[in-house]
């Protein structure tokens, strides 16, 4: 382990139920008490209906890969140790997306993925994602 | 139609771009901004607007101060990365045909090498807030790892290949050496841009732009008022900003190969009345190869996932049917957060454009692509 921590997120009132959903876990995201829609990252407002009422919903944390990047350069002296590393940008069932590690060999579009989390700075909890159980990967 | 013609860039200035300044940003942002002032044939005095752009250099106020304007009547930041220049235009252009104000300045400097790198800074940037939390703490750090999935999604979508990219870069660079102000002067072929080494996979080293440090200012003024000037009038033809979907988070966005250009450009083309056909030289944004191919298939150049192809064979190069960025972008020239293509425009136009002069350019376009994918493109003409 590298004892160059790496920047640890800052939650607000607005968005620590996310991140007490992750350090449980799960992909917790906010859902509209008036009209139902997802939506992540967290903010104010439903732009369906424009509601402040909010409740969180898990998701499953199953999904599919819309895009990715592998990092080659460390752009924080945090991640020098972890090159190269691939985030995935995972399209979750529920509609809305998220952003983690990849933990599998290779990404492609559409390969179907399970989050997990590990463990950042701060104790928090970071999503990641492996190639679901019996998917080939390419 | 309002700002059809109504408003004029009557005055450019950039100082020497170069690693390693030993001056602050704010010296070198009033260094252009004389030079723009007495470009136009003004004194410092006329100004009566200040737009300032960028996270770097002073504040309206603090230039005025410097200036010794005595009587500011407009202010105004639009705070969009590398789109607030051209942004700025428009706004710019809106107050003076309101008649607010005669002369507005726009002004940038940038010392990298005093200041922190873009990739500490964005983060400090309230528009990022969102990427700072939630995807910051994952690696997704720089520009170019936090655009990287952008270039991956329509590299699998369409076939499109870095040596597609590679063809951007390199003929920017041969473009860079034709301009005796751009940092970059060695040559590039697809080879080296094919063996230079991977940052965050698809952009290699020569996809990305320089990180440097200089100055670039410009005035925009009534039309009516850029005739008595000095140097062959550049009219603000057609202009306008647009935002993506999702535009505080990349990831989110339903089209990821889709920039606020998309919706700038119809509005721009409408208003100057002319068509992508009409363009004969194209000032790009060009913070990674892949945001020019995406801003040329967004203004229509060609259609969606054509931008592979589009790029190749030469035809953004001088001598090509669509040269872009002729002064070596910031690929080649320098990061002057696309100040520098709005200063190159107009050196066109006025046909001053030395070796890199497009022969016979009546009009042309400069655009600007900031933070996670704003957009602003300004159509110009010689008039
Ligand atoms: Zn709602």
């Amino acid at each position: 382990m590298s004892d160059i921590m790496k920047p640890a997120p800052h939650p607000s009132p607005l968005t620590q139920p996310y991140w007490d959903g992750a350090a449980q876990g799960v992909l917790r995201v906010q859902q509209c008490a008036a009209c139902g829609k997802l939506r992540h990252y967290p903010r104010y407002l439903c732009d369906a209906c424009h509601s402040f009422d909010v409740t969180w919903k898990d998701c499953s944390g199953r999904g599919t890969v819309h895009s990715w990047m592998v990092a080659h350069h460390a752009f924080h002296p945090g991640f020098k140790e972890d090159l190269p590393y691939t985030l995935v940008v995972v399209e979750m069932e529920e509609g809305v997306r998220a952003l983690g590690r990849f933990t599998g060999e290779a990404p492609r579009i559409g390969l179907p993925v399970v989050i997990h989390f590990t463990a950042g700075s701060d104790g928090f909890a970071l999503p990641a994602f492996a190639p679901a159980a019996g998917s080939p990967e390419a | 139609m309002a700002l059809r013609d109504k408003a004029a860039i009557t005055g450019i200035g950039e100082t020497a771009y170069q690693r390693g300044a030993t001056r602050p940003a704010t010296a070198l942002q009033l260094e252009a901004s004389l030079l723009a002032i007495a470009d136009a044939g003004l004194a410092p005095g006329d100004i009566d607007g200040i737009m300032p752009i960028g996270t770097t250099g002073a504040s309206a106020e603090e230039l005025a101060t410097n200036l010794g304007i005595t009587d500011l009547r407009y202010t105004a930041v639009t705070p969009m990365g590398g789109a607030g220049g051209i942004a700025s235009i428009q706004t710019a252009a809106a107050a003076i045909q309101a008649g607010l104000c005669r002369h507005v300045l726009i002004a940038a400097g940038r010392n990298t090498s005093i200041a922190a790198k873009v990739g500490a800074r964005i983060h400090a940037m309230p528009q990022f807030h969102l990427v700072t939390e939630f995807e910051l703490p994952l690696g997704a750090i720089a520009p170019a790892q936090l655009y990287a999935p952008m270039a991956r999604r329509h590299m699998e979508l369409f076939g499109t290949t870095s040596a597609q990219l590679a063809e951007i870069a390199v003929a920017i660079r041969g473009h860079a050496m034709l301009n005796d102000n751009a940092i970059m002067k060695k040559p590039m072929t697809v080879a080296d841009h094919q063996a230079s080494r991977m940052i965050a996979d698809p952009f290699r080293l020569l996809d990305c732009s320089l990180e440097s440090d200089g100055g670039a200012a410009f005035i925009v003024s009534a039309a009516d008022r850029a005739r008595d000037m000095r140097a062959p009038r550049v009219l603000v033809s057609g202009i306008a900003e647009g935002h993506p979907d999702s535009p505080s988070a990349i990831t989110q966005r339903p089209d990821m190969t889709r920039l606020g250009i998309a919706k700038a450009a119809p509005r721009a083309f409408a208003m100057a009345g002319v068509t992508p056909a009409d363009i004969q030289v194209a000032e790009v944004y060009d913070c990674f190869t892949w945001v020019v191919l995406c801003q040329l298939e967004d203004m229509g150049f060609c259609a969606k996932g054509e931008g592979g192809a589009f790029v190749q064979g030469g035809r953004i190069a001088l001598g090509g049917a669509l040269p872009v960025n002729t002064h070596g972008g910031l690929l080649s020239q320098a990061h002057m957060i696309g100040m520098n293509h709005v200063v190159e425009l107009v050196r066109q136009l006025r046909h001053q454009a030395g070796r890199a002069q497009v022969a016979g350019v009546e009009v042309g376009l400069a655009t600007g692509y900031g933070d996670l994918g704003d957009g602003a493109l300004m159509i110009a003409r010689r008039g």
